[in-house]
């Protein structure tokens, strides 16, 4: 079937000085029937990544190899590959059934195996009532399982999805997203999906790529992703509200921030200048303002419903903690301290914005 | 917007009738005149009720001979032939030549493209009267004149449907190209079963304009046909008026233009709901 190698996968438009670089040498295993979800902002890079893999983009320099076979020099539909775009691109002049058969029928698949497979396909995705139609005959939910269905008849090594669900409204994302879960339990088919949401990337990834400015920031299953982020920008992008991030100078068991010296519950892994990350809902809020401790001063509150956002300022930084609904919370204007566990404390280099220590 | 009251309505059905009869009465004029006889036609005032004279007349008109006041009538039925022939071929020929052109403008990346498009844009300036000359000299020393080879080619080049199937190409979605690419489709697979599908339209309403220019063409075929089996119905209108003292057949002349308005006005019929949906419709 179909693993995926990326090995030092440059992309660049233009040349010479005016050259643009978009991805700078990505590596990235994708083993047989592995569901990976590469995620980052607009503008990282992930979409013409996934792209270099469908062929639909020339790959300036490196290697890319599905299945063991590099597909530098392949058309997209030599690589074995089937695709699921942002707005679909079903042929709008097609019915449901002709958009599903149209690469077999160029690939001169016989008709009654044609049939067959689109059959199938219909049935997984419960298509079977609208294989007549046309896609501007269907909802935004349906015209997605056409999409979904082209790709399935093709049964190729690799599915690619490049930011399918986003056109869909919230409810029937968070329902797709769940069968496309199920799709993939039952096919084991390698998958490479490209989202911005977060969410998306950690429900769906059995691993995940963060990309970032055309680099790949770290890739882990979504475990790891969250509670060992490589680099300052995973820890920031990976998680709502984001990670708390205070720079500092660190020296064995004192942190100097902002004109303020925060004592920690261990020494830190490294001395020198280091980013401190604590995740919102590992800030534990204590009322007495002790010395040594770290004094947060609250300046508003957000109620979510089984949560209680509370924003404050430490020193110049802003600060986020997370409480239970029913919790006791401060009240704006006060003044609390906090702490957080050693163990939920993150290390990042201040320089190169890469994860210290354990 | 518009308030609707009754004054305003009367004002605007009146404008639509005034517009009506100008434009219908001239035709319903030449039909009449068309089934008098012409002795009848020449009396003043002219009589308004359709005379008793039609079917002689258009027999007259489409198969020729003699006259009733011993003129002869060339077939019109012929020069309707021609003209039919000549308007398929430039309306068919502009169809095809401007979709390759914009197809190839529109998809593939070679050297100069800009520069090639903006030469087909800028002949948009340069109708035929304009090269007349020239064309003339380039056909005639090609041995066309006289042919539907001659009578079509040099009108086939079409710089405003090119224009047209661009605009309507660059608005097809590029995923639709990339869909087709992994599904394995080649250039022409692609365009073929996916772009010729989605311009039905836009080739329906060009082939109902185009089909009327070819037929209405009078000057070019004026100047390189002298031959009477090449003469289109159009300028066959003109050589029926008699010079000098001859007496003018009116009948016969009207029912020949009568003759030369209904191919195009059935087309136009015909084709009416995909002219329309052509020019007004984007959806794709």
């Amino acid at each position: 079937m179909g693993a995926i190698s990326l090995r030092k996968v440059v992309k660049r438009y233009g040349t010479g000085a005016a050259a643009n670089q978009v991805i700078h040498g990505v590596d990235a295993e994708v083993s047989d029937g592995e569901f990976v979800v590469i995620v980052g902002p607009s503008g990282c890079g992930k979409s013409t990544l996934l792209r270099m893999v469908a062929g639909l983009e020339e790959i300036t320099s490196g290697e890319i190899a599905i299945a063991g076979r590099v597909v530098n020099q392949l058309e997209p539909a030599e690589r074995d590959i089937a695709m699921v775009f942002q707005n679909y691109a079903l042929y709008p002049h097609m019915t449901v059934f002709e958009n599903m058969a149209y690469g077999l029928k160029i690939a001169r698949v016989p008709m009654a195996e044609i049939r067959a497979r689109v059959d199938k396909a219909a049935a997984i995705l419960e298509l079977a009532p609208f294989l007549a139609r046309r896609p501007r005959e269907l909802s935004g939910g349906q015209r997605q399982r056409v999409a979904m269905g082209r790709a399935i008849v093709r049964q190729p090594a690799v599915y690619l999805f490049d930011e399918p669900l986003s056109n869909l409204d919230a409810k029937l994302r968070a329902q797709t997203r769940l069968e496309i879960q199920k799709l993939h339990r039952e096919l084991r088919t390698t998958s490479l999906f490209v989202t911005h949401d977060q969410v998306e990337a950690m429900t769906l990834a059995e691993r995940m790529i963060v990309m970032n400015a055309g680099r790949m920031e770290q890739i882990g299953t979504p475990d790891e992703v969250y509670h060992r982020p490589a680099t300052t920008f995973v820890a920031a992008f990976i998680g709502s509200p984001p990670m708390n991030l205070v720079r500092g100078e660190a020296q064995g068991t004192g942190f100097r921030s902002g004109g303020q010296v925060l004592s920690l519950p261990a020494p830190v892994p490294r001395a020198g200048e280091l980013v401190l990350g604590i995740r919102p809902e590992h800030v534990e809020l204590g009322s007495d303002v002790a010395a040594g401790g770290w004094p947060v001063k609250v300046q508003a509150l957000e109620m979510l419903g089984a949560e209680r956002l509370v924003y404050g300022t430490l020193g110049e930084t802003l600060f986020t903690a997370r409480l239970d609904a029913t919790a006791r919370h401060p009240a704006i204007g006060d003044v609390v301290n906090i702490a957080a566990r050693p163990e939920h404390m993150h290390w990042f280099d201040a320089a190169t914005s890469m994860r210290v220590g354990h | 917007m518009i308030e609707r009251s009754p004054v305003f309505d009367f004002v605007s059905h009146v404008v639509l009738a005034i517009g009506v009869v100008v434009i219908a009465f001239p035709v319903y004029l030449t039909f009449i005149a068309s089934t008098q006889t012409p002795q009848e036609i020449i009396q003043a005032p002219m009589s308004l009720v359709p005379g008793s004279n039609m079917i002689e007349t258009y027999r007259l008109a489409l198969f020729g001979g003699e006259t009733s006041m011993g003129g002869r009538v060339s077939p019109v039925g012929h020069m309707m032939w021609v003209s039919l022939v000549t308007a398929l071929i430039i309306a068919i020929g502009k169809i095809a030549i401007s979709l390759l052109s914009a197809f190839a403008i529109v998809y593939f990346r070679f050297p100069f493209r800009s520069l090639v498009f903006w030469m087909i844009f800028v002949t948009l300036m340069l109708p035929v009267e304009v090269r007349i000359f020239p064309t003339y000299k380039v056909v005639a020393d090609l041995g066309m004149l006289n042919s539907y080879a001659g009578l079509t080619i040099p009108l086939i080049a079409s710089a405003t449907a090119t224009f047209l199937f661009r605009q309507f190409f660059l608005t097809v979605p590029d995923e639709l190209v990339e869909a087709a690419r992994i599904d394995g489709a080649g250039p022409m697979r692609f365009f073929k079963d996916v772009l010729l599908p989605l311009s039905t339209t836009s080739i329906a309403a060009l082939f109902v304009i185009q089909f009327i220019y070819g037929w209405n063409q009078y000057l070019w075929p004026l100047l390189m046909t002298s031959d009477d089996s090449m003469y289109p119905i159009v300028m066959g209108i003109k050589r029926m008026f008699g010079g000098g003292d001859a007496a003018n057949e009116w009948n016969v002349i009207m029912a020949t233009a009568i003759l030369a308005m209904v191919p195009p006005a059935l087309v136009v019929l015909l084709m009416q709901r995909w002219f329309v949906k052509g020019l007004v419709d984007a959806e794709k």
